[in-house]
């Protein structure tokens, strides 16, 4: 069998899904009645977004312009920086890679980057210009940067449009002369990798995998070889990309496996299967991702704290990045820490869990790990602003340092040198791409990048800036915890770990915020932002004057009741802080609202 | 012997009036509705008062017999809008029917407008002994705000009149804060008020009911009643009113000493009273009943030889022990804390309360000391878990 496996790989945006469309479609994977806009972005929210939030396989069956009779695996791929692990471990199971680049905008952030991926783990790169039906398209200079990048002719750039289906029989043709087959080793024992898997209420855990070595048949006998667990094949099959089940998976194949197990603990992403009772040398499988940002997810209501674990446990199945411990908030009751991969990645679990798992959360300020160095000389890392320990034990403190790539216009390297300057960013190096495009190579701390930064970059740059980053290193770095006091009692789901020149702005908005949110109550409420004893800022709501109705309603007794009972229900929702009610709501809102600006 | 003798504050009369007797009727016709009203009435139905004091007629002779009544307080709507000859009928019904105890209170709510020397010579031989005029303001401006139809002028005269017949005890009721009023004119509206010498005082703060023009209007943007000028207001009237020798009773009440409103005080002590017309509330034998508010079903029923009740409701004895506390603690006098007291105390709300200086536990008596923050409390009490006894 002719196997070839490659993944889409491009800037977001660029067309990656609209063009594993058209592969669909011409070699008649799916029909014509089947067929709408990037079709593998099933999930509701890629589609409501339009923006692919995992990496989907597919495999395609294609006649090549020789007779000979191929089997393509295609894995579509995200765009969005968060999900560039996506992209790591999509590359680890090809050989090849179809870099895409917009006609119109030419070589961006993440083309280089995923361009990088690809090359460090050794991949064919096919080289493509897309969208060069757009009346704005330049092909040329697209295919001349894309060319300079990976260091090939511009000549050998593949000229296609996802939309009108230009240039896709060429490509088509490429990836089965280009593309290395997968080195077969049928002969060799069964070694399968897990890359992917998601929960099914009737089937249990559904596994993605990769044969790598051997085959793989319904009813044969398995081992997880990471969690030792033995089971049955009930069901292999391919996706095409509806599920259909197969006698056997072939060496090179990629497909689903079925054990029944319910247990979700029971399966990694990562993990090898091989038979039962042979040995094998298991896979390299994945290196776990370092979440660049935490958030603490908890409830709205307290009793949903057991659902919120099961949700967590099932999610992790489908997205193995997530990554999340217990926490207690005094505030917000029982609740977990969560990491995440970035802010689009944290809105895209708690969008997940609330939809799919019928919960309301609330979060709490994203925040990114700091190491503090105490000084007794050991090392902790901090995630949550809750964990740090007084500052008379702090010798001192580093936040983590990403290097960003920015590409942009070179008439904008002004406006951006500003900008990255008041975010304390350091410039590595700048370098023209083109006499009109420029890349910055910025250091710049994490925290000052993961919540706005690129939205005030594509808003000064008029959109034409794009961006990259990778953690870099931790930098000793002014960090204060900010505390926000209600009635002099500290509110925990408030307090953040922030840079000393940042730290009054922050104090200042929670606390105007917070006066705004919160009810009047029977005695003033002092509302302070503190770093430690001093306080930085303060504002007061004032004492209710008047909470009573006038009359009695001429003995209509029941009715004042009855109007009480309504406010009444109200109460019981309150959480009391430091004597202060506060509702629910006001909580939500204003980390919500923190979250936003 | 039910003259409310003594300081109206006073904890006997308080807790006395939870054995005394009384009946309310209503009389729903008023001349035109006011904006903020949301009592049950009806305007342009004069045409109707025969029928309907018929009616009422019937549905007494419908009540099963009862105790002789220490208190009568006929209220509205506007009783005002009833002939001399009408008011007679009902009030001797009334006596026939359940007795009167031992120098009763007999009260009548009329409207300033109404008002003439005939009408309340007529009510004086009619048995009345107690009015309650809806003066609400002298501030002609207040006035037109609230849709009233009397002036300043014609208000004082009817006080005046009143007076000099020989009531027992006369009320007025004025309202504060409504937007547009200034301190100086509540002030002047008060001060005017006690110039007048009053045995009685109702100050209520302007409220937005569900359903009425006035909330309608706010709806759409109109000004509201600011809750702290309101709070202004009542405090000026407050200290106006001790100066001019009334005692505070209850939230919005004041009166001399001796003067308290017996009908008031049963119904704050979770008495007992008979209630007869329409959207009347009466609590008999321990079962809260509410009357048809709509004044043709009302008609309907009672001529087709039905009570016109619409609903009842008997509490179960937490819930009549939280019912105890949250009217009984509007009072000045306050509760005996009981079962719910000490619940409320030991609470975490109670706590709040009291370190707040909103309640307290005064020897054997449990107080509200701001009574401008008295929901709170009654919002606690209804958030309580009953304890074991
Ligand atoms: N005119 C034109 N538009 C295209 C073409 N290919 C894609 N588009 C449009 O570009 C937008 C993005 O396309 P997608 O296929 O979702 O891009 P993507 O690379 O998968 O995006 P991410 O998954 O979010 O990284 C959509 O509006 C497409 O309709 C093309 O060849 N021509
Ligand atoms: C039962 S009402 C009717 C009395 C009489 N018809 C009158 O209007 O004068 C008794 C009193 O309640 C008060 N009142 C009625 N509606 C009110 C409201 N929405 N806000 C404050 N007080 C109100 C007025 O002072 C009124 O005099
Ligand atoms: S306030 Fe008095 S007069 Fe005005 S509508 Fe209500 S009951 Fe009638
Ligand atoms: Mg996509």
């Amino acid at each position: 069998m002719n196997i070839r496996n490659f993944s889409i790989i491009a800037h977001i945006d660029h067309g990656k899904s609209t063009l594993a469309d058209r592969l669909l479609e011409r070699t008649g994977a799916i029909s014509e009645r089947e067929m709408r806009e990037q079709v593998l972005d099933t999930m509701d929210l890629e589609r409501e977004r339009g923006i692919t939030i995992k990496a989907q396989s597919v495999r395609l069956d294609y006649r090549a312009g020789d007779g000979r009779h191929c089997v393509l695996n295609l894995i579509d791929t995200p765009g969005h920086v968060d999900f560039s692990y996506e992209v790591s471990r999509s590359l680890a199971a090809c050989e090849g890679a179809v870099l895409l680049v917009d006609a119109a905008q030419g070589v961006q952030a993440q083309t280089l980057a995923n361009a990088f991926l690809a090359i460090e783990a050794g991949l064919e790169i096919i080289p493509v210009v897309n969208k060069i039906d757009l009346p704005a398209a330049q092909p040329e200079r697209a295919a001349a940067e894309l060319a300079a990048v990976i260091g090939v002719d511009p000549d050998d750039v593949v000229r296609v449009s996802a939309k009108t289906g230009g240039g896709i029989d060429e490509l088509l043709e490429r990836i089965v002369r280009d593309v290395p087959a997968p080195r077969h080793r049928p002969d060799q024992p069964l070694r399968a990798l897990v890359f992917d898997s998601y929960y099914d209420a009737y089937r249990g855990v559904v596994c993605y995998v990769r044969v790598v070595d051997g085959s793989l048949d319904e009813g044969d006998s398995v081992l997880f070889s990471a969690t030792r667990e033995k089971h049955q094949a009930t069901e292999v099959g391919v996706l095409t990309p509806r599920a259909v089940r197969v006698p056997t998976l072939g060496t090179g194949e990629v497909g689903y496996l079925i054990t029944g197990v319910k247990e979700i603990d029971r399966i990694r992403v990562g993990d090898t299967v091989a038979h039962a009772g042979v040995s094998i040398e298991p896979l390299p499988g994945y290196r776990d991702p370092k979440p660049m940002v935490y958030s603490g997810l908890f409830p709205a209501d307290g009793d949903d704290f057991e659902r919120l674990r099961e949700a967590l446990e099932k999610l992790r199945l489908n997205d193995s990045a997530l990554v999340y411990e217990p926490e207690t908030s005094r505030a917000l009751g029982f609740g977990f820490r969560c990491g995440f991969l970035g802010l689009l990645h944290m809105e895209i679990i708690r969008e997940r869990l609330e939809r799919e798992y019928d919960l309301e959360l609330v979060a709490t300020a994203p925040s990114v790990a700091y190491r503090v160095t105490l000084t007794d000389g050991s090392v902790k890392e901090i995630r949550s602003p809750q964990d740090l320990p007084g500052s008379d034990r702090i010798d001192h403190m580093e936040e983590p340092f990403l290097r960003a790539m920015i590409i942009a216009p070179s008439e904008y390297v002004g406006t951006i040198m500003e900008l990255v300057q008041a975010r304390r960013g350091v410039m590595e190096h700048m370098q023209y791409l083109s006499p009109e495009r420029v890349e910055l190579i910025y250091h710049l701390p994490l925290a000052e990048v993961v919540f706005d930064f690129f939205d005030n970059l594509k808003s000064r740059t008029r959109g034409y800036a794009s961006l990259d980053y990778e953690p870099h290193d931790y930098r000793v770095s002014d960090l204060v915890r900010v505390d926000i006091l209600l009635n002099g009692q500290p509110v925990d789901a408030f307090s953040t770990v922030i840079h000393q020149e940042k730290a009054y702005q922050y104090g200042k908005r929670m606390v105007e915020r917070l006066r705004r949110l919160i009810p009047r109550q029977l005695f003033d409420v002092p509302i302070q932002a503190a770093i430690g004893s001093r306080i930085i800022s303060r504002e007061t709501v004032k004492a209710t004057r008047k909470d009573v109705i006038a009359k009695c309603y001429g003995g209509d007794v029941s009715r004042k009741r009855k109007l009480l009972e309504r406010q009444k229900e109200g109460k019981k929702r309150m959480k009391m802080v430091g004597q202060v009610e506060v509702p629910q709501e006001a909580f939500i809102s204003a980390l919500q609202a923190d979250a936003g600006d | 012997m039910t003259v409310p003798v003594g300081s109206p504050d006073s904890p006997f009369l308080a807790d006395a009036a939870a054995g005394w007797s009384a009946a309310y009727v209503h009389i729903p016709f008023c001349a035109r509705l006011c904006p903020y009203c949301d009592f049950a009435v009806v305007a342009g139905r004069q045409d109707q008062t025969d029928r309907y004091v018929s009616a009422l007629q019937s549905e007494i002779a419908m009540e099963p017999s009862w105790r002789p009544l220490d208190a009568v307080y006929v209220g509205g709507g506007t009783p005002s809008r009833l002939t001399v000859e009408q008011l007679g009928y009902i009030l001797e019904e009334m006596r026939s029917r359940f007795g009167f105890g031992d120098r009763p209170e007999v009260s009548l709510e009329a409207n300033p407008e109404d008002w003439t020397s005939s009408l309340a010579d007529g009510l004086r031989r009619s048995g009345f002994n107690r009015v309650s005029l809806g003066v609400q303001s002298f501030d002609p401006q207040v006035l037109r705000s609230l849709g009233r139809m009397h002036t300043p002028e014609q208000a004082e005269t009817a006080v005046l009149n009143a007076r000099r017949t020989g009531f027992r005890s006369v009320n007025l009721d004025l309202i504060f804060g409504t937007p547009g009023e200034s301190a100086a004119s509540w002030r002047a509206t008060v001060d005017r008020a006690l110039n007048l010498e009053p045995d009685h005082l109702s100050l209520y703060a302007l409220t937005v009911e569900r359903g009425t023009d006035l909330s309608r209007a706010v709806a759409a943007g109109a000004p509201a009643p600011d809750p702290d000028r309101q709070a202004d207001a009542y405090e000026a009237a407050k200290e106006l009113c001790r100066a001019a020798g009334l005692v505070q009773y209850e939230v919005s009440n004041w009166a001399r000493p001796d003067h308290g409103c017996v009908y008031n005080l049963i119904i704050w002590a979770q008495g007992e009273y008979l209630a007869f017309g329409a959207g009347a509330h009466g609590h008999r034998d321990g079962v809260r009943r509410r009357n048809v508010r709509r004044l043709d079903a009302y008609l309907e029923k009672v001529e087709g030889g039905h009570r016109p009740e619409q609903g009842a409701e008997t509490l179960e004895e937490w819930a009549r022990e939280q019912e105890r506390l949250i009217i009984g603690l509007r009072r000045a006098a306050g509760v005996v804390p009981g079962w719910g007291g000490e619940t409320l105390l030991l609470s975490s709300w109670g706590r709040r309360l009291e370190r707040a200086g909103v309640l307290a536990r005064k020897g054997d008596r449990l107080t509200v000391l701001q009574p401008l923050l008295g929901d709170e409390a009654a919002r606690a009490v209804l958030a309580l878990q009953p304890r074991e006894r």
